[in-house]
């Protein structure tokens, strides 16, 4: 079966036409570079986003903390992810790049802060 | 207090300026923020898409403003002002800043605007209806979900498909606010086509192209939008009508860039789309001040913003007859 995804790896935005069976992916064309074609691969067997969105602080210097997961996650995932990451409060200060909660509901990526967060 | 060189905004254009123009052989650099803190509008675009051209790295707005906020910090020659407001430039690149308890009065050898862009509102692109609370533009409804913590509403219609309200769909979504739909005047989305995949089609929140929201309803708070189609001639298509209940309207329909200081300065200014009337990249108009980043012109990505805004510290810096390495003159 045939199906048009446009390539989110980068800002180009190509317009993959992808030739796949089910979940087997066969082939690709319209990817103006390789990781198109990975990414064409990964959308056909189980497609991943990094998630990125805010933790509350308390007592820290800004109050929306902002964080990504370190890696990947599946798709189908991300909203839960994201509620689970509304019920944390940061309340001591971390460096960027600092790991706000490990193992993220057991997706095997942990929670890494995108900015500092000091005392005020 | 004579200053070499000053820029206004520490965002990412602001902040490859100063720099670019350090490298240059600047030896003074003011860096005038009214925030309380550098990076600018990165700090509330949370997102991944920053980055790949200059780190070859995806990384947040955050995290890319962090690395040159760093760099910033690092370097003696660069003094940051934070919470510091330029309120008066003139053509002889006096200027005066408000910053906490003081007033303070510069003679500049050079002036970069790093000043950035504003929203189009509402007005902008009159649509129709009562005035009612829950409209908020795109980038504000960001500032007040990422920085401030709160949510704009619970059901949410958006008005344009620029890039910002792209972003803003997925981002209200991840935080449990129902978007409902995206709503776009031309045939083909404003936005990036990986925004509409990754922010859209993701999250199964329907684009309606060539629609227009043609009226908001509500007393005190929104309570429904009217979409209609749009036909060729501009008008809506009779029986195209459907309602769309709803809280909150965000407004995504581009930017404009800030260019006050500069009309202050007496710069021209091209009304059409307020960018200073220049004869080359981040020139104006008045010798000596420079613009760059999104005050020039709005840019799509971050990265072009950094390598367009150290060239104007370059120019800068050539003004002022910097040289790189005054040991050896080239
Ligand atoms: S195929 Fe390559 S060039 Fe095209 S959008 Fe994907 S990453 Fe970018």
């Amino acid at each position: 079966m045939k199906r048009v995804i446009t390539c989110i790896s980068c800002p180009k935005g190509c317009r993959l036409e992808i030739e796949a069976d089910g979940k087997a992916f066969v082939s690709v064309s319209g990817n103006k570079c390789p990781r198109g074609a990975e990414y064409a691969r990964r959308e056909t067997e189980a497609p991943l986003r990094v998630l990125t969105t805010c933790v509350l602080t308390r007592g820290l210097d800004i109050k929306m903390l902002p964080v990504r997961t370190s890696g990947p996650i599946p798709l189908e995932r991300l909203a839960e992810a994201a509620a689970a990451v509304r019920r944390l409060t940061v309340t001591t200060p971390v460096k960027a790049g600092a790991v706000v909660a490990a193992d993220l509901l057991g997706l095997g990526v942990d929670l890494v802060a995108c900015r500092r967060a000091g005392k005020p | 207090m004579r200053r070499e060189l000053v820029i206004v905004g520490g965002g990412p254009a602001g902040m490859a300026a100063a720099l670019a123009a350090r490298a240059a052989g600047v030896r003074d650099v003011l860096l005038l923020e009214r925030d309380s803190c550098l990076g600018g509008i990165l700090n509330q675009c949370i997102h991944p898409g920053f980055g790949l051209h200059y780190f070859k790295q995806e990384l947040t707005g955050p995290e890319y403003a962090g690395r040159f906020a760093d760099l910033v910090r690092q370097d003696p020659g660069i003094e940051v002002s934070l919470n510091s407001f330029v309120s008066k430039l003139d053509g002889s690149l006096e200027l005066s800043y408000l910053r906490p308890g003081a007033l303070v009065d510069v003679k500049a050898g050079a002036v970069i605007l790093a000043t950035g862009c504003r929203e189009r509102t509402r007005e902008m692109i009159t649509i129709p209806g009562m005035r009612p609370a829950g409209v908020f533009p795109a980038g504000l409804a960001q500032k007040m979900v990422n920085i401030e913590g709160w949510l704009p509403g619970t059901e949410a219609v958006i008005a344009g498909s620029g890039d910002i309200g792209l972003i803003m769909a997925r981002r209200l979504t991840l935080e449990g606010v129902k978007v409902k739909a995206v709503v776009e005047i031309k045939p083909e989305p404003s936005g990036l086509a990986r925004n509409v995949a990754q922010c859209l089609d993701d999250f199964g929140i329907p684009l309606y192209l060539r629609h227009r929201i043609s009226f908001i309803h509500g007393a005190d708070r929104v309570s429904k939008v009217t979409v209609s189609r749009v036909a060729e001639n501009g008008s809506d298509e009779p029986g195209s009508s459907f309602d769309i209940a709803c809280d909150t309207v965000l407004v995504s329909v581009g930017l404009i860039p800030e260019n006050e200081l500069l009309e202050m300065a007496g710069g021209a200014v091209d009304r059409r789309n307020n960018t200073p009337v220049s004869a080359g990249v981040n020139l104006t108009s008045v010798p000596g001040l420079f613009a760059c980043g999104n005050a020039f012109k709005v840019y799509d990505l971050a990265d072009s913003v950094t390598a367009d805004s150290a060239l104007a510290g370059r120019l800068a810096a050539e003004y002022l007859g910097a040289s790189p390495s005054p040991e050896e003159p080239v």
